[in-house]
């Protein structure tokens, strides 16, 4: 998808318009974080986990060429192939060469972020391939030709009667005339619908929450089970998959997975955890017939040798998002790109460029929570602020921003100075602002006192009345 | 000097104060409360003139070089004594968490920072934790709900501390906030660049104030405070809105932060 991080300010501020999403975003509290929360009090270890899920990690991008290289060996010694790309573009090209060779018509989609990272609908659709996504989620949002807008539930943002409508518009012509209002009525509308073009695909294309060195295996968690119809029916599979997901061992993705649902939706694990290793061997009931892994770069390997290396550790859980008070209120969309929140205001520079995602960095009150409750413990206050550096040093951020921060540590380091110009500036503003105890106006502050009053200050400084008070006693 | 608050240290040590520049500029008698908590809990109150900001605004704005020399400020003016307390976790937290890694690549003043983040303590937590108090003797006839600042509860793991002061003040009545540890949408910079969030994160607090039935607003930290104030007026609010060491010195009798004359 094209980039829209540039108007996040815009975007933000129509969706905090938006009644519909505000309604829908509420749920995340409710939903998410409470759900989380009595994981996370159920499970006495579970602190102890992060610190082992970060040290794994953490060993693991220090050794990622070995372990990748291993990877890579493992899944070709079962059967299969594997295909590296350093950019989205290779990526797309990668794909759609594997598809034209095999002749296929008709590719199958179980949700994957990287999937979006590289626009593959997109990619395939142009070069005229049928494309169904088959996570209910991302089938919703295709049939309304729109990007997800959180990581782990992507149509979030979207309420029943929105889906319901959706619905049927979109399978009038397939003889479902009736328009379903229940929940679980559209979950079988959709059922049905996408049964078929499980059975008729002739590739299916899956992410990868994990990528195990030693065995050469992918592992996909669901609730769904799209992404195991997605990985065994049809006769080619495609995994995409970015370089951080390995990790070493089956002892280690298992560590993660205890994380990963706890951490997402409040789930001690998935409905299905399922375990994929090459192409269907001699004997196999079922599974493809070639086995494809696409391992993409875009911008990895340039982040393993910065300081934003610990957001690699990423699994991709959603709980940054969650608790973060800013998407909350505004939503993933805002955002402008594929990963929204505390992780995609980290990602989304970096893989875009910071020049389009400036304002991401910094749509962020630091407040902390996100870090409190990732499962692999990144510091994303610390990257975002890192990220800022960035912006400084390279003269990205606004002038006026620049020059008032100049203009106050100047004075700032002159102690003197600003208590000889403090004093008589906060006892003209308390005077003036005695009356009402607050200003509603005050120039060079529209950006406070837009959305709320400024209290006016008590009178003269502390340090000029605790200097007169110590004069007094001598 | 009033009577000392109930704890078992015998000890006097010194102590800086960081007043913090939102203290000291908008809202002295915290400083002159926290002057008063410190002196009750025995130590000796010193208020090095050579001090104005943390350099946190610098820090949180990609300006390292300014946030380095505003620590350096800081540094020099408070090494000689025993402790440094400061009425914020925000600018605490940036003394404790920050410094030691602004000057992580600086072999010579890294031990400094480190040493100076040592004793560095947020007002509350220091009287709690570092000085032994049990109680404060002061009164506040109201029904008070409590703020956490981010930076006090995550980055200093602050929660219990104010909690049990306020507890021992004759006649206050703690109602708790729901969702405590979601911000109030000051976030320094934030809250002017990006202030219709923040004006929605802030109104969503202010409903949650007075859902808890409270009439008075307090917390540790200027920032939020002066946020979840002038939102309260704005939204033409009469809920009463102070620093907790105002409350725990008993010096909560003047004009609330906001409050007009009429």
């Amino acid at each position: 998808m094209q980039p829209d991080s540039r108007h996040f300010k815009a975007n933000a501020e129509a969706a905090l318009r938006e009644p519909r999403l505000q309604a829908a975003l509420k749920q995340l509290e409710l939903g998410f974080v409470a759900g989380r929360q009595r994981c996370y009090e159920a499970l006495p270890e579970f602190e102890s986990l992060r610190d082992r899920a970060r040290d794994i990690l953490d060993h693991t991008l220090e050794n990622l060429d070995a372990y990748l290289l291993e990877y890579e060996s493992r899944v070709i010694a079962s059967g299969g192939q594997v295909h590296w790309a350093s950019t989205p573009q290779q990526a797309r090209a990668i794909v759609i060469d594997i598809c034209r060779a095999a002749k296929a018509r008709t590719v199958i989609r179980g949700k994957s972020m990287v999937g979006e990272e590289i626009g593959i609908n997109d990619a395939l659709e142009a070069a005229g391939f049928e494309v169904t996504e088959t996570d209910l989620g991302e089938y919703i949002l295709q049939l309304a030709e729109e990007p997800p807008s959180h990581i782990v539930a992507p149509a979030i943002h979207k309420t029943k009667e929105e889906i319901s409508d959706l619905f049927f518009e979109h399978h009038r012509k397939l003889g479902f005339t009736q328009r379903q209002t229940d929940r679980g009525a559209l979950v079988a509308e959709a059922r049905q619908v996408l049964r078929e073009k499980f059975l008729g695909a002739d590739v299916g294309m899956t992410g990868a929450n994990f990528l195990i060195a030693e065995t050469g295996s992918n592992v996909i968690v669901t609730n769904e089970g799209n992404g195991d119809l997605s990985s065994t029916l049809p006769r080619v599979q495609i995994v995409t998959a970015a370089i951080d997901k390995v990790v070493p061992t089956l002892e280690d993705a298992s560590l993660l997975l205890r994380l990963l649902g706890r951490s997402a939706t409040g789930q001690e694990i998935t409905a299905y955890t399922t375990f994929t290793t090459g192409p269907k061997r001699a004997g196999d009931a079922d599974g493809p017939d070639e086995y494809h892994v696409v391992l993409i770069d875009n911008h990895r390997s340039e982040m393993l040798g910065s300081e934003l290396r610990p957001m690699l550790r990423c699994i991709r859980c959603g709980a940054c998002m969650n608790h973060c008070p800013v998407y909350g209120r505004v939503g993933g969309h805002a955002y402008g790109w594929v990963y929204p929140g505390p992780m995609g205001s980290v990602l989304t520079p970096i893989m875009v460029g910071l020049d389009e995602a400036g304002h991401l960095p910094n749509a962020c009150t630091l407040n902390g929570r996100c870090e409190t409750v990732c499962p692999v413990k990144i510091p994303l206050p610390t990257l975002l602020r890192s990220l800022r550096s960035r912006q400084h040093l390279q003269r990205q951020n606004s002038r006026l921003a620049r020059i008032a921060l100049s203009l106050w540590t100047w004075v700032a380091l002159r102690p003197r100075l600003y208590q000889a110009l403090t004093r008589p500036a906060m006892s003209l503003l308390s005077q003036l602002g005695a009356k009402s105890g607050s200003f509603r106006r005050m120039p060079l502050a529209s950006g406070w006192t837009r959305v709320r009053d400024l209290p006016a200050p008590q009178g003269s400084t502390f340090q000029a009345r605790w200097q007169q008070q110590q004069r007094g006693r001598k | 000097m009033a009577s000392t608050l109930i704890s078992d240290k015998t000890d006097s040590p010194s102590v800086g104060l960081f007043v913090t520049c939102l203290v000291d500029l908008y809202r002295p008698s915290v400083g002159f409360a926290a002057v008063e908590l410190l002196q009750r809990a025995g130590c000796r109150v010193t208020v090095p003139r050579a001090q104005t900001c943390c350099g946190q605004p610098a820090f949180n704005s990609g300006d390292d070089r300014h946030a380095r020399q505003l620590a350096i400020q800081v540094l020099d003016a408070f090494e000689e004594f025993d402790y440094v307390v400061g009425p914020s976790g925000s600018c605490i937290g940036t003394i404790r968490c920050h410094y030691p890694e602004m000057f992580a690549d600086d072999s010579r003043l890294l031990p400094r920072f480190e040493a100076l983040c040592a004793k560095s303590h947020e007002l509350i937590s220091f009287l709690v934790d570092v000085r032994g108090v049990e109680a404060v003797e002061a009164s506040f006839d109201h029904c008070v709900t409590y703020h956490d600042s981010c930076s006090a509860l995550r980055e200093l793991g602050i929660k219990a501390q104010p909690r049990k002061l306020l507890a021992s003040v004759t006649g206050l009545r703690l109602n708790e906030l729901q969702g405590t540890d979601i911000c109030c949408g000051f976030g320094g910079t934030f809250c002017v660049k990006y202030p219709e969030i923040s004006g929605r994160m802030a109104a969503d607090k202010v409903a949650a104030v007075e859902a808890s039935g409270a009439d008075t607003l307090l917390a540790g930290d200027l920032g939020c405070l002066l946020n979840l104030a002038g939102k309260l007026r704005r939204e033409g609010k009469s809920t009463r809105v102070y620093h907790v060491a105002e409350v725990l010195a008993n010096m909560a009798d003047g004009k609330s932060i906001g409050e007009g004359d009429d």
